[in-house]
């Protein structure tokens, strides 16, 4: 291997390539931070304002890069909030993960600690069912809209995509096969240049 | 406690929980049923990812706060490697229009994924009590501000989060 390859190579695995500067970092770090805390039901409701703020507003990665990067991790085994690992790879290296999954976790784990006594004791009271009756329906236009998210690199094949996703719905409701399957299938789609 | 969910984090694909149940209640009998499903639902009420609240108040319950970091370490660490190095090898033959393909391709099925999730959830607003109408309302308010106006999450989740939440503590009405 040429002798100047491997210290970019070395600097890409460890801070990635977008060339981020001290104050990206320190924005990186406070918007995933700030995320954590609204994640009700879960990372994968707050794809839409990732999205928004690492391709829209910093460009540090594209649509494509962004949405492959939740692909990948859908298809490894492990919890889904494992997808923000991947992004943060993508945007910076080893420092990304460090960035987005400290970010994404902190806040959210110290709440769980201090709150599991709280809530043991609560749980049925009038306030926490108003919390969790209100945030429902919440919760779930947050999902649906990161998976229209999920489509921007591919909206363009209309009718395809939306066979594609239609057949995933019909899988994932009807049967109980392991989303491998239908990832797998994805994947072959792709490459025959249906999507 | 670490192993143990090292372990069943490496078998969920798409999602730990079922394997959790599995594991925890019936393998392990560190948990009762109900007491699983109480756990869930104090980690679904919970900001921040499920099955790392559940793992971290289980653990934190047997054994402190050294039983917290072994249970949420075990669920995050080997998972963690796996995927990094599946992202590393990713962006090793991004180059490949074949690789790039298939995970354009991967994407969709992902965003289906996603939406699933949706649909099975809202099967529960049935019997939300705020109503249909209200569930819809709230539902496509969402939508619309995060969607297709691309507004930030903060300030749609504290708004509508509020107008949802203050709804239901009126409806709640004893």
């Amino acid at each position: 291997m040429p002798e100047a390859v491997m210290p970019q190579a070395l600097s890409h695995f460890l801070v990635g390539s977008a060339g981020l500067s001290a104050a990206d970092w320190l924005a990186l770090f406070v918007h995933f931070l700030t995320l954590s805390l609204l994640a009700v039901g879960g990372a994968i409701t707050t794809v839409p304002d990732m999205q928004r703020f690492v391709v829209r507003e910093h460009g540090w990665i594209s649509d494509a890069q962004f949405t492959a990067s939740i692909a990948l991790a859908q298809a490894a085994p492990g919890p889904n909030v494992l997808f923000v690992a991947v992004i943060g790879f993508n945007v910076g290296g080893m420092g990304g993960v460090l960035a987005t999954m400290i970010g994404t976790l902190l806040p959210s784990t110290t709440l769980a600690l201090m709150a599991t006594r709280w809530g043991d004791r609560n749980r049925d009271s009038r306030g926490m069912k108003s919390f969790t009756t209100g945030m429902a329906p919440i919760t779930i236009g947050l999902l649906m809209s990161s998976g229209w998210i999920l489509l921007e690199p591919t909206r363009h094949h209309a009718l395809n995509v939306a066979v594609l996703v239609g057949l995933t719905l019909l899988l994932m409701l009807r049967t109980k096969v392991s989303p491998l399957w239908p990832i797998c299938a994805g994947a072959v789609a792709g490459m025959l240049g249906w999507v | 406690m670490f192993w143990a969910f090292t372990s069943l984090a490496m078998q969920g694909f798409g999602g730990v929980l079922p394997v959790a149940q599995r594991a925890l209640v019936d393998k392990h009998r560190w948990l009762t049923v109900e007491q699983f499903l109480e756990l869930l639902s104090i980690s679904q009420v919970l900001p921040g990812p499920n099955i790392v609240n559940l793992a971290l108040i289980l653990g934190d319950r047997h054994f402190g706060w050294r039983g917290a970091v072994a249970a949420s370490t075990g669920v995050l660490l080997a998972p963690l490697v796996v995927v990094l190095m599946l992202a590393m090898l990713a962006q090793q033959f991004s180059g490949q229009p074949l690789v790039a393909d298939a995970l354009r391709g991967m994407g969709v099925v992902a965003a289906g994924l996603v939406v699933s999730t949706a649909l099975r959830l809202s099967m529960g607003l049935r019997r939300n009590a705020l109503g249909l109408w209200g569930c819809g309302v709230l539902l496509s308010l969402t939508v619309l501000a995060i969607a297709v106006l691309r507004w930030p999450l903060v300030g749609v989740v504290m708004g509508l989060g509020t107008a949802g939440i203050a709804a239901a503590w009126w409806r709640l009405k004893p």
